[in-house]
């Protein structure tokens, strides 16, 4: 197990150093200078700007200096924004992010798995179709629209919720939800499928033999069965909901991590694309590799590599 | 088992306990305020507190008066600080720090005389703290991008460029409430640049304690305008609390200004119609499109003139458009008034001149071109094809270049169709990221390129300049023309208003005899208020007075 890890880990750092090159690159070949504006500015200033954060050198020397960068977790001040460092960007948003991300995800998982058992339990019944209903719904309505039509008609109409704004818990409802639908539908129905698939075997058959009602086989026995591939889906699903949906977290003006994805971009903002692009890797490697190794706890078929050895 | 047992357990606990960390956002003292902001009327006190609720469309970039450079920091600077000046509300220059100041005869020295003011930290507000506000965004070290604006003072050019020295600088204390600045020309806008940000003054005191004093709100963070920077919380909102301090104090009724950040407009118009906030329009988010004709049916939409341009850039060193005759042809075929109806909607006025109709002295058509003039421009196509030796129209191929948004999209395609309609030229459009679309115009790798542009302060001059020279770095079109310069250069010089007015506009025919610019349409500022807020409507620069707002 020990030894499986650090593999892992050793893996994780190569695909960072991977990424963080890409992204480099990718970068520096994108047109645009963060340091264009609208009204100009003399040369001399430019240059000094340029100077300021490194950009005069050559090429080599950036990159050596944003590995150094990365690998200490100091990406510097933005360009854009002025006298704030990247850290204190990601540090302020991130826990407005992950707050939402992680009540989206309560939501998600607990509304997803229960329509999905209960979609299994009555196949082709009407609860079935009922909740495949909703699930497909969640799933294909995008979650800008869904949104905007609950800010429309929750906030605005009816009065229960406020628009937008990040104030209190019941600032977050609206925006965790319209995160939260697409996952939802997603999870319900990987949830029925392989809920279906257990109630075909055998010991869920011996199970209902002995006597043991249908919602009592389902926690003891096969919901932990079946959850094994909501599992996989867990990984990516909390590195993508706990950093930020751009869309939701826009409409809903919520001070979270998702726009500086995007405008660092767009602003060319050059330290920031390095800072979030390394923040939101290092979630996504973590959260991938504890699923792994939570396979191994729900079931126990699964020997992660290395473990049998020891 | 027990094992794996625990380690849900220790599971279960870690989120929670991440989840009871990171909090919504209220913290214990904020939830409070919120509390007290939602009804207002009847806060604990008994009194009502008079809040105004806004929004912004994002983050200021920089709440540093010498560093800012947009509008929205600017919106908030000028609340927070105070310069010499004040404009009202038609941007005629009123005492602010500055409680009176003479003239020299041939304007190039004002002397001020400060009035007994203080800042938030107790000091109080002396000459030598202009001095060394203006004297620190001139320092190229602290790369101030909108240093230019202190460019009028002497000497003020050549140090910002490296070329000077502080010492020739033309700003004297003569003692602590007097201030002399000596300017390179008459400049006769200057008492509205010293209202303007990048003219307030600084705390030397508190820049010098600490280097980013600018970037929370707090102790550290210095002012001496009608307002305080009670909170920022960064991309989240903005309190202003009433400066009690403040010379005008009495005549200030707003007690709390609040400012959220709302980047999305429907979600902002959705907020206006809820009334969470009191007032949209620019810079305090923007009356989103598709909502106008709604807020206009309920008789509820200002309008009032900006003192701005929106225009397309023609590059006079492109193979076609080096022609005079093309150029021309494209400017008159432009049908601005069916524009303004059915695409842009917020009732601007066709741009026949370069200088907006808000500016003082231009408020009259001059008379250069007509509004869409197809025959005018049918013979100044054949014309120029003629001489660019190309046989028919159709042959031509002209790309116009904007960056990536809507309503430029939209803008481009009704003025693609009339060029293809009525002049019979193909036409593409070109969009591009604004960073990037930014370094191609400067670059001059473009045909047609749209722009806008808001003067800083209301002068002629602000919209004539750029085109000065060809490597003004505002121009963006390589036209330049000795008759313009010189016209431009006598301007400066120049003491008499009226002769000076008419050196602008003989300047002002000449660019539109030439063309490297197709005026387009002048700006509106389109604004809704809430019932219950008086006094509250941008001038033509696009600023805000708050300390002037009234709350019913």
């Amino acid at each position: 197990m020990f030894k499986y890890i650090l593999k892992r880990l050793g893996y994780m750092l190569l695909a960072l150093f991977v990424i963080v090159t890409v992204t480099f690159f990718l970068m520096r070949l994108a047109p645009g200078s963060p340091f264009a504006s609208e009204r100009n500015f003399p040369p001399a200033i430019e240059e000094k700007l340029n100077e300021t954060y490194g950009l005069n050198n050559p090429w080599y020397i950036q990159y050596k200096d944003y590995l150094i960068d990365a690998a200490t977790f100091n990406f510097g001040e933005s360009m854009k924004y002025k006298a704030r460092s990247t850290n204190d960007m990601i540090a302020e948003s991130f826990p407005v992010s992950l707050t939402l991300g992680i009540e989206a995800m309560l939501i998600a998982i607990g509304m997803g798995v229960l329509l999905g058992v209960i979609s299994a339990l009555y196949h082709n019944k009407f609860p079935d179709y009922a909740a495949t209903i909703i699930a497909v719904l969640g799933i294909s309505v995008p979650s800008f629209i869904l949104a905007s039509v609950m800010q429309y008609f929750l906030a605005y109409k009816l009065d229960l919720f406020p628009t937008a704004g990040w104030n209190g818990f019941i600032y977050s409802i609206l925006p965790a939800f319209a995160i939260a639908l697409a996952h939802m539908g997603f999870i319900a129905k990987l949830t029925r499928s392989s809920m279906l698939e257990q109630s075909n075997s055998d010991y869920v058959k011996m199970a209902r033999a002995k006597g043991l009602g249908k919602w009592k086989v389902v926690f003891k026995h096969s919901l932990r069965n079946a959850l094994l591939p909501v599992v996989t889906y867990l990984g990516p699903l909390t590195a993508g909901v706990v950093t930020g949906s751009f869309i939701v977290e826009q409409i809903f003006a919520i001070p979270g991590l998702g726009k500086h994805f995007v405008q660092s971009i767009t602003n060319r903002d050059y330290t920031v694309i390095m800072g979030t692009t390394v923040f939101y890797s290092i979630i996504l490697l973590f959260t991938v590799f504890i699923v792994d190794i939570l396979y191994s706890i729900i079931d126990p078929r699964i020997k992660l590599k290395g473990e049998k050895k020891s | 088992m027990k094992n794996k047992k625990f380690f849900l357990l220790a599971l279960i606990a870690a989120l929670s306990l991440v989840l009871a960390a990171c909090g919504f956002g209220g913290d214990s003292k904020s939830g409070d305020d919120n509390k007290s902001t939602d009804d207002s009327k009847t806060d604990d006190s008994g009194s009502s507190k008079k809040e105004l609720k806004l929004v912004v469309a994002s983050e200021p970039p920089s709440l540093h008066p010498q560093l800012a450079t947009d509008t929205t920091s600017g919106a908030v600077l000028n609340e927070v600080f105070e310069g010499l000046t004040r404009l009202d509300s038609d941007t005629v220059p009123q005492p602010g720090m500055a409680e009176e100041w003479e003239e020299s005869e041939d304007g190039l020295t004002y002397t001020f005389h400060l009035r007994d003011a203080k800042w938030s930290n107790g000091d109080p507000v002396v000459a030598e703290d202009f001095i060394y506000a203006w004297t620190w965004g001139l320092d190229p070290e602290n790369m101030s991008e909108y240093a230019s604006i202190l460019y009028p003072i002497k000497g003020a050019q050549a140090f910002n460029e490296g070329k000077g020295s502080v010492e020739d600088l033309g700003l004297k204390a003569e003692d602590d409430k007097t201030l002399v600045v000596t300017l390179e020309n008459p400049t006769p806008y200057f008492l509205q640049l010293t209202a303007f940000k990048t003219m307030a003054p600084l705390n030397q005191k508190a820049v010098e304690a600490n280097e980013d004093w600018y970037t929370d709100a707090g102790d550290d963070y210095v002012t001496n305008g009608p307002f305080k920077l009670a909170s920022w919380k960064h991309n989240d909102s903005i309190v202003l609390e009433k400066n009690e301090d403040y010379w005008d104090a009495a005549n200030v009724d707003l007690e709390k200004v609040s400012i959220g950040m709302v980047e999305e407009e429907s979600t902002a118009v959705t907020q206006f119609k809820k009334g969470e906030i009191d007032f949209l329009g620019s810079p305090f988010q923007t009356v989103a499109l598709d909502s106008i004709d709604s807020f206009k049916s309920e008789d509820k939409l200002n309008i009032s003139d900006q003192a701005g341009v929106y225009w397309y850039k023609l590059n006079t060193t492109d193979e076609v458009m080096k022609n005079k005759n093309i150029r021309k042809a494209l400017t008159l075929a432009i049908n601005r008034q069916e524009l303004i109806n059915s695409v842009t909607k917020g009732e601007q006025k066709p741009a026949l001149g370069m200088v907006p109709v808000a500016i003082e002295g231009f408020e009259e058509d001059r008379g250069y071109y007509k509004d869409n003039d197809i025959e005018e421009a049918k013979k100044a196509l054949e014309a120029g094809l003629k001489e660019l030796g190309i046989a028919k129209a159709e042959d031509l191929e002209i790309k116009i270049s904007m960056n990536t948004s809507e309503a430029h999209a939209a803008i481009a395609q009704f003025i693609q169709e009339g060029w293809n309609k009525e002049l019979g030229i193909k036409t593409t459009l070109d969009n591009s990221e604004w960073q990037v679309y930014l370094e191609k115009l400067n670059m001059l790798d473009y045909q047609v390129g749209r722009m806008g542009w808001i003067a800083d302060y209301n002068d002629a001059y602000s919209f004539l300049e750029m085109y000065t020279t060809a490597d003004n770095g505002n121009n963006d079109t390589g036209w330049e023309n000795p008759e313009y310069k010189s016209l431009m250069e006598q301007s400066i010089k120049e003491l008499d208003a009226n002769k000076r007015l008419d050196l602008l506009k003989q300047a002002e025919a000449i660019g539109m005899e030439e063309f490297p610019v197709a005026p387009i349409y002048y700006y509106t500022n389109l604004y809704v208020v809430g019932d219950h807020v008086k006094n509250m409507a941008p001038d033509v620069l696009g600023n805000f007075q708050l300390k002037n707002v009234k709350l019913d």
